[in-house]
C-alpha cells in the first residue's frame, strides 16, 4: 500500500458520492465548516467543491497559519532581518506573503538575506554553518509544527549554539475553533476537523464542540476519499440528530495524541495570556511563546520586538473570509485589487488560503 | 494590471509575471507583425522561404547538473525552440558573459558540452562573443544562444490553426529538469535518481511533419513555467478551453515524489526535452503511435482535447469526475508545508 | 494545516553516527530524505513501517490496518447494510468501548 492512490480510487470515490446524495435531505441547507486549509487546497486540488449536492456547503475555516498572521508580525520579523548579520528563514509558504509593504521573496530579490528552509532543523544547521551570522526563523504553523521548532529548540541548547533564535508565531487550533462557534454571525452544522494538528493533540480535545456546541466534528484525512467520506459521517450524525467526536484519520491519529509532540511542547513553550488573529482580534491563550529556559534563543528578546500592528486596508475583508462569513468572492478586493500577484492579504497568496483556491482553481460561476 | 516598480525574480520564472513584462515593455516598445505572435521564434520569410530565428539566455545555478549543464541547455533549448517552430535548426550564434574568477577547467567543459550537443543536434556554432564581468556580477557563466532554421514546407503553426475538438500530444513525463535543478541545488537535501531531460527535439518532431505537416497546429516546449503556462498562453491565444485528464500525464515517479514532499504541482516544473503539440482529431494517434516508436518518444500520450468552453482557460479532470483549473505560475515554484 | 505525506522508512540511522540526533532514511515515491524520528520514539519505528512526515520530522506511524479497514468499509457503500453499521464505530463513545 502507498496510502495515496488508494485513497483516490475512483470507484470508492462514487460509492461515496452516491451515498452522501441519499443521505442529504434536499429540504435541508447543510453548512459544513473544514477547519483547517489543508482540507481547503484539497477539497479545490481535486475539484471535490463540484461533485458534492449543491446544498451541502462548505465554508472555509481559518485553519491557515500564514493566514491569520496579522501584517504587523510579518514586519516585525522583516524588520530582524534589516540586520546585516542575520539570515532570515522561513517556510515557502511565508516567502510571498506580504507585510505593509514588500513580501520576503521581493525583500531577497533586493539584497536582503532570507531564505527558504523546509525543515528548522536546517535552519539551526545553517547557523552551525555560518558562525559569523545570526540565524533566525520565522516559526509558524499549529500544533502539528511546533512540536518541530520545540525540538529545534532543545537541540540548539543541547549542542550550544549561539548564533540561532526563534521568532514564535505558532498558533493553536481550538481557541480558534471556539471563537468560531462563538461568533454571532455563523451558523454551523457540522465540522470537518483538522487531521495533522490531531496527530499531535489527539481526539479527545475536541469533545467540547460535540457536547457543549452540539455540532458534529469529524477529525478527517486529506486524500479525496477521507474528505468526502468525512462528509458522509458529519450528515449520517445530522440524521440521526447526534453530535459526536469521529476520527475518520484512523490510520494516522492516535485518539490520545503524540505523547512525546505534546510533553516537548509543554517543556519549550507555555500560552500567551494573548494573541492577534487575522480576522479573529485579539484572543486569550491562543498562542504560544517560548519559555523563560530557552529565552535565549528566543528571537523577540534578542532583537527587541517592537509591537507593530497594521491594520488591514478597509476594503479588504480577509477576516471575514477567514471566518467563513463571507465567501473569497464576496470580498470586493477579490480578483481586483488582491490577485497572487499582487495580494493585499495572505488568503490570496498562501496556499492554503481560500482566496488562493478560488482563484487559482475555480472557474465556473455555477461553483460560487 | 499594472507593472511593477522593480524587476523582480517573478518576472524570470515564466509564468503572469514573465508574460506581463513581455507584452507592457518588450512588445509595447518594439511592436511589429514579426513579433506580436509572441511565439517560440520568428519566421521570416525570404524569395518564397521561411526561416525562423530565436534566441535564449541559460541563467541556470548551479551550473552542471546530474545529465547535463548549462551547456548541453544553451544548445538544446534554443534548436528545439526551432523544432517546435516546425524549423530544421541548422545554426547557432553563442555568446558568452563569464565571470572574472571562473575556473578556466569549467569553461572548457562547458564549451565542449556546448560542441557535442551542436552535433547530436546537427547544427554548427557558427559564431559568437565573449565578455568578461567583475567577480561577484555573474553567477559564474550565462550563456546566450541564437539559433536559425528552415521552416519545412507545408507547416503552418499558430493558435489561428487550432479548432475544437483538437487533441493535445505530449512527447514524455515532465518535471525532470525543474526537480533535478532544485535538487542539485542542495538545500532541500532529497535523494533522487533524477536526471536533466534535456535533448534535441528535432528528430521527434521532423517524422510528425513529413507524416502530415497540416495536421499539426500548435506547439510548445514547457520550459520554465511548466506545462500549465504554456497551456495557459495557448488558451489565452485561442479563446477556447484547453481540456486535460490528470492520469494521463506521464510523469516520473521521482518527480511526483519530489513535488509531494515539497507541496509543488509538477504542471509548473519546467522540462528540457518535451514538447507539446495541438493536433488534427483525425490524426492524432497516428502521432502518438509514431513518437512511441522513436527511441525517447515511448511515452508520448495524447493527454487532452481544445473544447468549446471554458473559454480561455485550462481545465483537468480527474479520473472520479472532479475538475479543477490549473492557472499559470504565479512567480517561483516554492515548496510549502501547509 | 498542513502539508504532512506517508514515507517509508528504508533504513535507520545508526545513533552513533549522528551524535544527539535519531534519524531515518525515508521514502516518498522513489524520492529519499533524511527524516527526524524522535517523535515517535515511543512507538519503535523500524525499516518497513510507514510514517507521516511534515516539515522534515516524523509525527506518526501510518496503520496499515486501520487503512485496510477504511478502504474495506468504504468498499461495502451501497451495497450493505452492515458496511453503515460499521461506518458508525469510530465515535468517541466506541472508543471507550475498546
Amino acid at each position: 500500500m502507498q496510502y495515496v492512490d488508494e485513497f483516490r480510487d475512483s470507484r470508492l470515490i462514487k460509492k461515496t458520492i452516491e451515498t452522501i446524495q441519499q443521505l442529504a435531505d434536499p429540504t435541508v441547507h447543510y453548512r459544513i465548516m473544514e477547519v483547517c486549509g489543508g482540507h481547503t487546497f484539497s477539497i479545490y486540488r481535486f475539484g471535490l467543491h463540484a461533485l458534492i449536492p449543491s446544498n451541502v456547503e462548505l465554508i472555509h475555516g481559518p485553519g491557515c497559519p500564514v493566514c491569520v498572521l496579522p501584517m504587523g508580525r510579518i514586519d516585525e520579523g522583516l524588520r530582524i532581518a534589516e540586520d546585516p548579520k542575520v539570515i532570515l528563514t522561513a517556510f515557502g509558504d511565508m516567502m510571498r506573503v506580504p507585510g505593509q509593504t514588500d513580501s520576503p521573496l521581493v525583500l531577497k530579490a533586493k539584497g536582503r538575506d532570507i531564505r527558504m528552509v523546509y525543515s528548522p532543523l536546517d535552519s539551526l544547521k545553517l547557523a552551525k554553518e555560518h558562525p559569523k551570522k545570526e540565524v533566525v526563523f520565522f516559526a509558524i504553523g499549529f500544533e502539528t509544527t511546533a512540536p518541530a521548532t520545540a525540538l529545534t529548540l532543545l537541540k540548539a541548547q543541547e549542542w550550544g549554539i549561539k548564533n540561532f533564535s526563534v521568532f514564535c508565531n505558532h498558533v493553536l487550533i481550538l481557541p480558534a475553533i471556539r471563537a468560531i462557534l462563538d461568533s454571532p454571525d455563523l451558523r454551523l452544522d457540522g465540522f470537518i476537523g483538522p487531521g495533522h494538528v490531531s496527530t499531535v493533540i489527539g481526539c479527545r480535545p475536541y469533545a467540547f464542540v460535540a457536547q457543549n456546541y452540539k455540532k458534529p466534528i469529524v477529525i478527517s484525512g486529506f486524500e479525496p476519499l477521507d474528505i468526502l467520506e468525512s462528509i458522509l459521517r458529519i450528515l449520517r450524525q445530522l440524521k440521526e440528530k447526534k453530535s459526536e467526536v469521529e476520527n475518520q484519520y484512523g490510520r494516522v491519529v492516535p485518539w490520545e495524541g503524540n505523547r512525546t509532540a505534546l510533553k516537548l511542547l509543554e517543556r519549550v513553550f507555555e500560552l500567551r495570556s494573548y494573541f492577534e488573529w487575522r480576522g479573529l482580534g485579539f484572543i486569550a491563550q491562543s498562542a504560544l511563546k517560548i519559555k523563560k529556559e530557552f529565552s535565549y534563543w528566543d528571537a523577540e528578546l534578542r532583537f527587541g520586538t517592537q509591537g507593530i500592528t497594521l491594520t488591514d486596508p478597509k476594503a479588504a475583508q480577509c477576516g471575514e473570509v477567514l471566518k467563513g462569513v463571507l465567501k473569497p468572492y464576496q470580498c470586493k478586493l477579490f480578483g481586483r485589487s488582491c490577485n497572487p500577484e499582487h495580494p493585499v492579504g495572505a488568503l490570496m497568496v498562501s496556499s492554503e488560503g481560500a482566496c488562493a483556491a478560488y482563484f487559482h482553481h475555480v472557474y465556473q460561476k455555477t461553483e460560487l | 494590471m499594472k507593472l511593477e516598480q522593480c524587476i523582480e525574480l517573478a518576472h524570470g520564472a515564466g509564468g503572469k509575471s514573465s508574460r506581463r513584462l513581455i507584452e507592457q515593455v518588450i512588445l509595447a516598445e518594439c511592436r511589429n507583425p514579426l513579433l506580436e505572435p509572441l511565439a517560440d521564434a520568428a519566421i521570416i520569410e525570404w524569395d518564397k522561404t521561411r526561416y525562423a530565428l530565436t534566441t535564449d539566455s541559460y541563467v541556470v545555478s548551479p551550473l552542471a547538473f546530474p545529465g547535463g549543464s548549462i551547456g548541453e541547455l544553451a544548445v538544446n533549448g534554443t534548436v528545439n525552440d526551432l523544432a517546435v517552430s516546425g524549423a530544421k535548426p541548422l545554426v547557432i550564434l553563442s555568446s558568452w558573459i563569464l565571470e572574472a574568477g571562473l575556473s578556466m577547467e569549467v569553461f572548457q567543459r562547458e564549451v565542449k558540452a556546448m560542441a557535442r550537443a551542436a552535433k547530436a543536434a546537427s547544427v554548427i556554432i557558427a559564431g559568437g562573443d565573449t565578455k568578461v564581468v567583475e567577480h561577484g556580477k555573474g553567477d559564474g557563466l550565462y550563456i546566450t544562444t541564437t539559433g536559425y532554421g528552415l521552416v519545412e514546407p507545408g507547416v503552418n503553426l499558430g493558435p489561428h490553426r487550432v479548432e475544437v475538438g483538437d487533441k493535445i500530444l505530449l512527447s514524455g513525463p515532465i518535471g525532470d529538469h525543474g526537480i533535478t535543478v532544485l535538487l542539485a541545488r542542495g538545500e532541500i537535501e532529497l535523494e533522487a535518481t533524477l536526471k536533466t531531460d534535456s535533448r534535441p527535439l528535432w528528430p521527434m518532431i521532423e517524422p510528425m511533419i513529413r507524416l502530415e505537416p497540416s495536421a499539426i497546429k500548435w506547439m510548445r516546449d514547457p520550459t520554465r513555467g511548466g506545462l500549465a503556462s504554456v497551456l495557459n498562453e495557448l488558451a489565452h491565444d485561442i479563446g477556447f478551453g484547453v481540456m486535460i485528464e490528470e492520469e494521463l500525464i506521464p510523469i516520473r515517479q521521482e518527480v511526483r515524489g519530489a513535488c509531494e514532499i515539497l507541496g509543488l504541482d509538477p504542471l509548473h516544473i519546467a522540462s528540457e526535452g518535451q514538447f507539446v503539440a495541438v493536433v488534427d482529431q483525425k490524426k492524432a494517434v497516428d502521432f502518438q503511435k509514431l513518437l512511441n516508436d522513436i527511441p525517447g518518444g515511448e511515452e508520448a500520450r495524447i493527454i487532452g482535447v481544445i473544447s468549446d468552453k471554458p473559454s480561455g482557460k485550462v481545465v483537468t479532470l480527474s479520473a472520479y469526475g472532479g475538475s479543477r483549473m490549473v492557472d499559470m505560475l504565479v512567480g517561483d515554484p516554492l515548496p510549502r508545508i501547509c | 494545516m498542513c502539508l504532512a505525506i506517508p514515507g517509508k522508512i528504508v533504513e535507520m540511522d545508526p545513533y552513533d553516527q549522528m551524535p544527539f540526533i535519531q534519524t531515518a532514511l525515508v521514502e516518498v515515491s522513489s524520492v529519499r530524505r533524511r527524516i527526524n524520528i524522535e517523535l515517535i520514539k515511543d512507538e519503535e519505528p523500524k525499516p518497513g513501517d510507514w510514517v507521516l512526515i511534515h516539515v522534515g520530522f516524523a509525527l506518526a506511524k501510518i496503520s496499515e490496518r486501520e487503512a485496510q479497514d477504511q478502504l474495506r468499509i468504504l468498499s461495502m457503500l451501497g451495497e450493505d447494510k452492515q458496511a453503515m453499521e460499521e461506518l458508525q464505530g469510530y465515535s468517541m463513545e466506541e472508543e471507550k468501548k475498546t
